[in-house]
């Protein structure tokens, strides 16, 4: 602040220096930079909001006392080593397990139903594209209830709530990555391919040599994006006792030590630390992939190809 | 098919429970939402950052956790009670779930809404003298959310999927009822598991059709 302060009783709050405010980095510019009397009052603000936290706290962690939640013995079992290695470590194993199987084949599914979706012979575009819809547009509970139940009245088949998981997941997610395909493709410049076709290339080639590998660099953060919700999906696996993480924190360990909510605590934080993981992934790719020249295309938005809200990662289901 | 035409009005009820808990969830959720975004814009500190802590801790966190603490960790551990009927109790405690995890997409659209508004527009705001609550309020968030009407519908949209998940609680909406419908006509899977996917094409596609043309409608013009 270079203006001296205005003579005389009652200085006006010092608002004439057009600066940016302290978070440069936000898009809009919603407030002045705060000038004595405006720190003031946000000093104030910032207390009350400390007093309302801290109330909200205080009565939170009351009724867990009064029921007995915060109890040592409930939270205990964390810090043994035989808690971990023998329910939540095997719980993990059994998530992740399921994530990558589910991821291994929901990529290549979504490579083909996408392509699929892109040619130019209808009998292979139109059952492609309706394949992609529906299992897009129904929740993925109902497709896991059906493998897990429906295929055993019909077949007779016995479905390991594994295998309905991975199913399920194989079958939503590599629907939506079908469409971030299809999406990496079409954010090509036509050139790419007039001018590949231009040189004699076949159709296959101009798909194989030159569209796709500009558009995977444009899609990675958005697959990679995919990839976190399919993970937290693998939790839907718990509605038919799949043995996950969730089932571990939800059902082994309050069997074990009556400890619900302690125990769904700290498998939400393995949970979040996984996550936070995956997506630091996505967010390095994305810096590299626009970094990248070896694309025409501009890097495919998750939110965008997914139909899912704002944010690096859809609301999965 | 016959076993479709039958249980109608079993199907019936568990679709109309799904749409209470999509419209009861969505509401809450817009709700909180918009107060998440605005504490995310907000002048303060500590208000940005609880917001940005609730947002990242939510998204990261599988829906079926929210809602098995909700039903388990709330309802039978601390007693939070809404009725004296045992289903009642676990609909509200699955619409507390859904609208908790539902707020963390709904603040990060409106969010990206806010920063399609121009900069002219906050700073004349703030020209004529108008408080952040003002700017906010009177020209910052109307025309966001009228940018982001296409992706709330979005967030609508997987909410009724979502709403599925009440299952893990045992609240007795479609997902759960085609589930109990295997089991009494299991020569009828194939059909059942159609007429529920129809039931869950008919909820969203509507809602698709509506808030793309909301968003064509209302779209600021600029």
């Amino acid at each position: 602040m270079t203006a001296a302060p205005a003579p005389g009783p009652a200085p006006a709050p010092v608002k004439n220096r057009h600066r940016p405010v302290a978070t440069a980095d936000r898009a809009t510019v919603l407030y002045d930079a705060p000038g004595p009397r405006a720190r003031a009052r946000n000093a104030v603000y910032t207390v009350l909001t400390v007093l309302i936290v801290a109330f909200a706290l205080y009565v939170m962690v009351a009724k867990l006392g009064e029921k007995n939640q915060l109890d040592a013995d409930l939270w205990t079992p964390f810090l043994r080593a035989d808690v971990w290695a023998n329910l939540i470590l095997p719980g993990l194993v059994n998530t992740l397990s399921a994530a990558v199987v589910a991821a291994v084949i929901a990529v290549p599914f979504g490579f083909v139903f996408g392509i699929a979706r892109l040619s130019d012979h209808a009998w292979i575009r139109v059952p492609a594209g309706a394949v992609v819809e529906f299992f897009r547009a129904i929740p993925l509970l109902i497709m896991i209830f059906t493998v897990m139940f429906g295929a055993s009245l019909l077949f007779g088949l016995t479905v390991t709530p594994f295998s309905a998981v991975v199913v399920g997941l194989v079958l939503y997610n590599g629907s939506v990555l079908a469409e971030i395909v299809r999406a990496g493709i079409l954010s090509l410049p036509r050139g790419q391919s007039e001018a590949a076709l231009a040189i004699g290339l076949r159709k296959g080639q101009v798909m194989r040599m030159v569209l796709l590998p500009q558009a995977v660099t444009a899609m990675m953060p958005a697959i990679v994006a995919q990839l976190v919700v399919l993970l937290k999906d693998t939790a839907l696996g718990f509605i038919v006792a799949f043995e996950d993480l969730l089932n571990a924190g939800a059902r082994v360990l309050p069997s074990n030590f009556s400890n619900i909510i302690p125990s769904v605590i700290v498998i939400a934080v393995i949970y979040i630390i996984i996550n936070l993981a995956v997506g630091a992934v996505a967010t390095w790719l994305e810096r590299r992939s626009r970094r990248s020249r070896r694309t025409a295309a501009t890097p495919v938005a998750p939110s965008e190809a997914a139909g899912g809200p704002g944010g690096g990662v859809p609301a999965g289901d | 098919m016959e076993a479709l035409i039958e249980e109608f009005p079993v199907i019936r009820d568990a679709f109309w429970l799904t749409i209470r808990l999509t419209l009861a969830s969505g509401l809450a959720a817009l709700i909180l939402g918009t107060l998440l975004a605005a504490m995310r814009v907000s002048p303060l500190p500590i208000l940005r950052g609880i917001g940005t802590v609730y947002v990242n801790a939510i998204r990261n966190i599988p829906l079926t956790l929210v809602i098995v603490f909700c039903g388990l960790g709330l309802g039978v551990v601390l007693n939070v009670s809404f009725s004296d009927s045992l289903s009642t109790n676990s609909m509200w405690l699955s619409i507390i779930g859904l609208s908790a995890y539902t707020a963390a997409f709904v603040c990060e659209s409106i969010r990206a809404g806010i920063n399609t508004v121009p900069m002219g527009q906050a700073e004349a705001a703030r020209a004529i003298g108008l408080t952040f609550a003002q700017n906010l309020r009177l020209i910052v968030l109307p025309q966001a959310f009228r940018a982001v009407i296409a992706p709330l519908g979005s967030i609508l949209i997987a909410l009724t999927k979502n709403t599925t998940i009440a299952a893990a609680i045992g609240v007795g909406e479609a997902s759960l009822t085609m589930k109990t419908l295997f089991e009494a006509h299991g020569d009828a899977v194939v059909p059942i598991f159609f007429g529920f996917a129809l039931g869950f094409l008919v909820l969203t596609l509507p809602i698709g059709l509506l808030f793309g043309w909301l968003a064509k409608r209302m779209a600021v013009a600029r």
